[in-house]
């Protein structure tokens, strides 16, 4: 639970290089996530977001390079020390990933009935403020399937809060959502970050959004960081992968076409 | 990444999948642990595969003990040994069909409902989640559902053998008129409980681990993907029936 003394740990990527399926995802990248503050980690699709993302939370091993939350090198620790460090991490997966057999209040109460002694009746006052936050308090009792795709969402955000972390991760929280579910969201990632001091990392690709909630944005583009500053400032930057992807081009250093031979020469050429 | 062990003579690869189930497997008696939440989950498992799968034993129980009756009763009274079906009733029910049956009809109704299961919280990242909540899927998915099925196939082993013995009461004594007594007392007089019910009751529960075991690792290892989920049940089935007969006759051959 909720330590006063604890800080929220500056997350760093030292010279990363990971390969996957023979392909390079990222090469000799450099990321550093502010403490306590939001980063927006935005990107082209495939550029490698998620990958850091996978990289923070030790699902992945980094063929170089070293990554640091706070003092704890990630990609150095035993399984016991990993499972020790991500009980300080709270992490919403794309679609929520909430247990289906289960109802949102054990879904949220999972995390404490499983790394805590806490009585039941409390267990239960924490996982009613918990879905409080979010708003849902009043589906404790359903099951996520007769949950919104954006209510899963936000249940799986309790979850996540549930042991206070100090390092938030947010994957795509925004895709398919609504306007309403969307607000809702931006909302509570502020909302969250500023009641828990928590270093909040928000991958993402909705670029109008992002001054919002966003103290810090980073964009990965060819398996390296290409710009990374305040929002305003990176909207400023004059990168031609930042203003193609900022301004949503379809053409530019991310070309619209998939790499093929030419057109003529593939429509005039015999059946095979 | 890729695979280093992916090519290779065909032969090999059912091999090479045998070793990663073993592995699995040793990994997931590895994570072994026993606490409030895992006696709780292991109950739960016991009722979704034990319970919920009676209708099915007990209906197929039923009518495989009408058949067996029939045809053997028919057989028997050509050479004037008709009294004898009890016997030879008991007999393939507590030695052979009834943990045979019980288990490939236990891997068609829970085993598949348990590869789905964990096939698709596989793909609904579900697994990935409780990675990162620093809970171990291994500990709370994957064990829960190997104990729940090694307790609840040799209880439904008992459950089909009583169904059976019914289904044939029914027959010989109700509608062919073996007199009652006859028919409970050559089955006394020749089951042994040691030899004949309790080596059925070994077999029940080492198929109902093989069961078990498998529907787990081919949901663990299905592909996040429909197909994947798909082409994972149908292997549990296959995988099971088979390991269940090659298993039977090597049990079959030393407990004799």
């Amino acid at each position: 639970m909720t330590d006063d003394s604890r800080e929220s740990p500056p997350i760093r990527l030292r010279d990363i290089t990971l390969t996957l399926g023979g392909r390079v995802i990222l090469e000799n990248l450099n990321l550093e996530l502010p403490a306590g503050k939001v980063t927006a980690v935005m990107g082209p699709s495939g550029a490698g977001k998620t990958t850091v993302l996978r990289l923070v939370t030790g699902q992945l091993k980094p063929d170089a390079g070293e990554v640091w939350i706070g003092d704890d090198r990630v990609d150095q620790l035993d399984a016991r020390a990993l499972n020790r460090l991500r009980r300080r991490m709270g992490v919403l997966l794309q679609n929520g990933a909430l247990l289906t057999d289960l109802t949102c209040f054990d879904n949220v109460a999972l995390p404490l009935r499983e790394h805590t002694d806490l009585p039941e009746s409390l267990i239960r006052r924490l996982v009613l403020l918990k879905l409080q936050t979010v708003g849902l308090r009043g589906a404790a009792k359903m099951y996520p399937r007769e949950l919104s795709g954006g209510m899963n969402r936000r249940v799986a955000t309790a979850r996540a809060m549930a042991l206070d972390p100090d390092v938030m991760l947010y994957d795509e929280p925004f895709a398919g959502l609504d306007p309403i579910s969307l607000g809702v969201s931006l909302r509570l990632i502020r909302d969250i970050s500023q009641a828990l001091d928590t270093t909040s990392v928000v991958i993402t690709h909705d670029v109008g959004e992002v001054r919002h909630f966003a103290d810090h944005c980073c964009i990965i583009s060819d398996r390296k960081i290409v710009a990374q500053g305040p929002p305003d400032e990176l909207a400023g930057s004059d990168h031609a992968l930042v203003q193609q992807f900022l301004k949503g081009l379809a053409d530019g250093p991310v070309p619209f076409h998939y790499p093929a031979p030419g057109l003529a020469e593939d429509l005039l050429e015999p059946r095979q | 990444m890729s695979d280093p062990g992916a090519k290779g003579p065909a032969l090999l690869s059912p091999l090479r999948e045998l070793g990663r189930a073993v592995l699995f497997l040793a990994t997931a008696l590895a994570h072994m642990r026993l606490t409030r939440l895992q006696i709780a989950e292991t109950l739960r498992q016991i009722y979704f595969a034990g319970v919920r799968s009676l209708v099915i034993i007990v209906t197929c129980g039923f009518f495989v003990g009408l058949v067996l009756t029939l045809q053997t009763y028919d057989t028997l009274t050509r050479f004037g040994a008709g009294d004898a079906v009890s016997t030879v009733l008991a007999l393939s029910l507590f030695r052979e069909l009834g943990p045979v049956l019980t288990a490939i009809l236990f891997a068609g109704r829970a085993g598949t409902s348990i590869t789905a299961e964990i096939g698709l919280m596989r793909a609904t990242e579900q697994l990935d989640a409780l990675e990162l909540m620093a809970i171990d899927p291994l500990e709370r998915i994957v064990q829960p559902r190997l104990i729940g099925g090694l307790i609840a196939v040799p209880a439904l082993v008992l459950v089909f053998n009583m169904t059976a013995l019914l289904g044939g009461v029914v027959f010989a004594v109700a509608l062919m008129g073996v007199d009652p007594g006859t028919f409970w007392g050559n089955m006394q007089n020749t089951v042994e409980l040691g030899r004949d019910f309790g080596h059925g009751m070994l077999k029940a529960v080492a198929f109902g681990a093989i069961a078990a075991w498998l529907a787990v690792y081919h949901g663990w290892s299905a592909r996040p993907t429909s197909e994947g989920v798909a082409l994972a049940t149908t292997q549990t089935v296959i995988t099971t029936a088979i390991a269940v007969l090659i298993l039977d006759f090597v049990l079959s051959a030393f407990m004799l």
